[in-house]
């Protein structure tokens, strides 16, 4: 089944104009339920407007957009649910938080979608839980927020309205690498458990490169590529002539086949280059698991010892 | 060379609300940037970076410690108006956003804001204008109109405009967080050429590890206080210390490192993906020969 499905669509801003040129030329795409989904492009690409098109900010001018099978503009006037259906979060959602306290914040769309009561309740613990906020924030004012406490809260509130499917419009941009896997592993943590399926739009190759399982590639407003991530992040040709990068490991990988050390074209982290590199020796796979968020938690001791140093 | 900037024991603290008491951003920090560095500024959300750059171009003075900007103590006491005007006219700053630091509808016309405001004659502005846009490569583009322009051109556009007022330094705070990956690569190419070619002073705060191995030197903070100083070999070469701290580190360190644990010995501090991969072969023929070695036995 497809989480979603866009049959042939076009659309131009203010078509109207002289000289207006299609943001989305004959796009046609299909995704499967209940995996995360990466989006790149270059600015200008036609990502944006890909993302309103799914959940029905912005109408086509011809071809059909389809959530779960169903044409999300068969009756226009129930456009309203199909918001609720796929929740969108912005760029920088934390600039939209405006409740008194962070439980009141994340219950505004589940509240606008006529839920109340011991519902509502439980909808707010669990999406706080799935973005990482502990119970000991739900009372505070979301002002009183650290930034990547605020962006996960913002994230909270539109996965209270249990959406089929979540957009995400480059949610980890200007957060620090702990904030990102913060923000990244909850999504996927989310995605794992509810089944949700989720879309991902972001610049950062190494982020799409750990969290997703296939990647659309758009440029000049159509779509490049949709393939699984591995298949993408091997194309790094194509990809730099669309104006895109590979993760750094990548361009290493390249360059060890180069030197007759061939690990494969698609390694695109950090960890699956480790395992090749040592399969290649026939020496015995290691396990590296949360390396970096073990260093974290030991955090004091090692600050410590590094500021002493200093 | 002289420091352009020299910080000694800077403390600075936000009112915070009445549950928890003023809040302290900075602890006692205190470097020196030489003339003409590069140095980047790692530190996650919240460790006190922005409030350092707001500290060194002066829209915030600290509580305590001493601070001097281009030769002159801003935080001495009898440090004059004019003094710390001066000052300011040294050190510029462009933001993370490119929406919030644009001012005019006209692209020349944003870039000759801040030497207009300098009281410069219209002769000398015309000058600097066209020259800070043939700098960022954005000469065709005068007569344009803002809005319409990517992210990176605004960015570029900014950076014109600090070009033109002939900062020392240049302090970039995120400038390239909002960026696409081309639009990030053309911000960067031109503060590094800033930086080499014309001598300007640059502090790039950055979340970007590859971005950061660019610089002379890095600084590193952590609640408020500098936790990690040196070259950007001597900062990644300690990757545990980087992610203890909530950050990372290039992926050709975090590569090298597993390596390592896994006994392939690969140096931790080579960035760019050629010279990484020439040590990760020459660990591997090793290995393969220690084994083969091992196998005649």
């Amino acid at each position: 089944m497809n989480a979603v499905e866009l049959d042939h669509v076009s659309f131009t801003y203010s078509r109207n104009m002289p000289g207006a040129v299609p943001a989305l030329d004959d796009v046609s795409l299909s995704v499967k339920s209940g995996g995360i989904t990466g989006l790149i492009g270059h600015t200008g690409s036609g990502k944006s407007t890909l993302v309103q098109l799914l959940n029905g900010l912005l109408k086509p001018d011809s071809g059909t957009v389809l959530l779960d099978g169903h044409d999300i503009w068969a009756e226009p006037k129930k456009i309203r649910e199909i918001r609720f259906k796929a929740g969108l979060v912005m760029q920088y959602p934390e600039y939209q938080l405006f409740a008194e306290t962070v439980a009141e914040d994340i219950a505004f769309g589940p509240k606008n979608m006529g839920i109340g009561g011991e519902e509502l309740d439980a909808r707010v613990k669990e999406a706080a839980r799935f973005a990482g906020i502990g119970e000991e924030l739900l009372g505070k004012s979301p002002f009183d927020l650290s930034g990547g406490q605020k962006r996960r809260a913002a994230l909270a509130g539109v996965i209270a309205m249990n959406p089929k499917i979540l957009i995400l419009d480059e949610p980890a941009a200007g957060l620090d690498p702990a904030g990102r896997r913060d923000i990244l592993g909850g999504v996927k943590r989310f995605s794992r458990e509810s089944g949700t399926t989720v879309i991902i739009v972001s610049h950062s190759m190494e982020d799409m490169a750990m969290y997703c399982d296939d990647v659309i590639v758009m440029a000049r407003a159509k779509i490049l590529m949709h393939r699984p991530t591995a298949e993408v992040f091997s194309e790094a040709e194509q990809l730099a002539s669309v104006g895109l990068d590979v993760p750094l490991v990548t361009r290493v990988a390249a360059a060890l086949g180069e030197l007759g050390v061939d690990i494969g074209r698609d390694v695109y982290t950090v960890d699956y280059a480790v395992g090749k590199i040592l399969e290649h020796i026939g020496a015995a796979p290691v396990n590296f698991e949360n390396v970096k968020d073990a260093a974290g938690k030991n955090g004091t001791g090692a600050a410590g010892k590094a500021g002493a140093e200093h | 060379m002289n420091p352009i900037i020299k910080a000694e024991n800077l403390t600075f603290s936000y009112p915070g609300d009445e549950e928890t008491g003023p809040v302290r951003a900075l602890d006692g920090v205190s470097f020196e940037i030489p003339e003409g560095s590069f140095t980047a500024i790692l530190g996650h959300n919240g460790s006190g970076k922005s409030t350092l750059a707001k500290l060194l171009c002066m829209v915030n003075f600290p509580d305590s410690g001493r601070l001097w900007v281009a030769g002159r103590e801003i935080t001495a006491e009898d440090a004059a108006e004019e003094d710390i005007l001066a000052a300011r006219r040294d050190v510029g700053m462009v933001f993370q956003n490119p929406d919030n630091q644009i001012v005019a509808t006209i692209v020349e016309e944003d870039v000759a804001f801040g030497c207009e405001n300098l009281g410069l004659p219209p002769a000398e502005i015309r000058r600097r204008v066209d020259e800070a846009l043939a700098d960022v490569g954005m000469t065709e583009f005068a007569r344009r109109q803002t809005y319409n322009l990517s992210g990176g051109q605004k960015q570029r556009v900014a950076i014109a405009g600090t070009i033109a007022m002939d900062r020392r330094c240049v302090i970039f705070d995120e400038s390239t967080a909002m960026l696409d990956p081309v639009g990030r690569r053309e911000v960067m190419e031109i503060i590094e050429r800033l930086n080499r070619k014309e001598g300007v002073t640059v502090l790039l705060i950055t979340h970007h590890m590859n971005e950061a191995a660019l610089a002379d030197r890095i600084l590193v903070m952590n609640g408020g206080k500098i936790y990690l100083e040196g070259t950007p070999e001597e900062v990644f070469g300690r990757p545990e210390a980087m992610w203890a701290a909530g950050l990372d580190v290039p992926q050709t360190t975090e590569l090298a490192y597993k390596l390592q644990k896994a006994c392939l010995d690969v140096p931790l501090t080579l960035f760019d993906p050629a010279s990484c991969a020439k040590a990760v072969a020459d660990a591997v023929t090793r290995a393969k020969a220690g084994a083969g070695k091992e196998a005649r036995r």
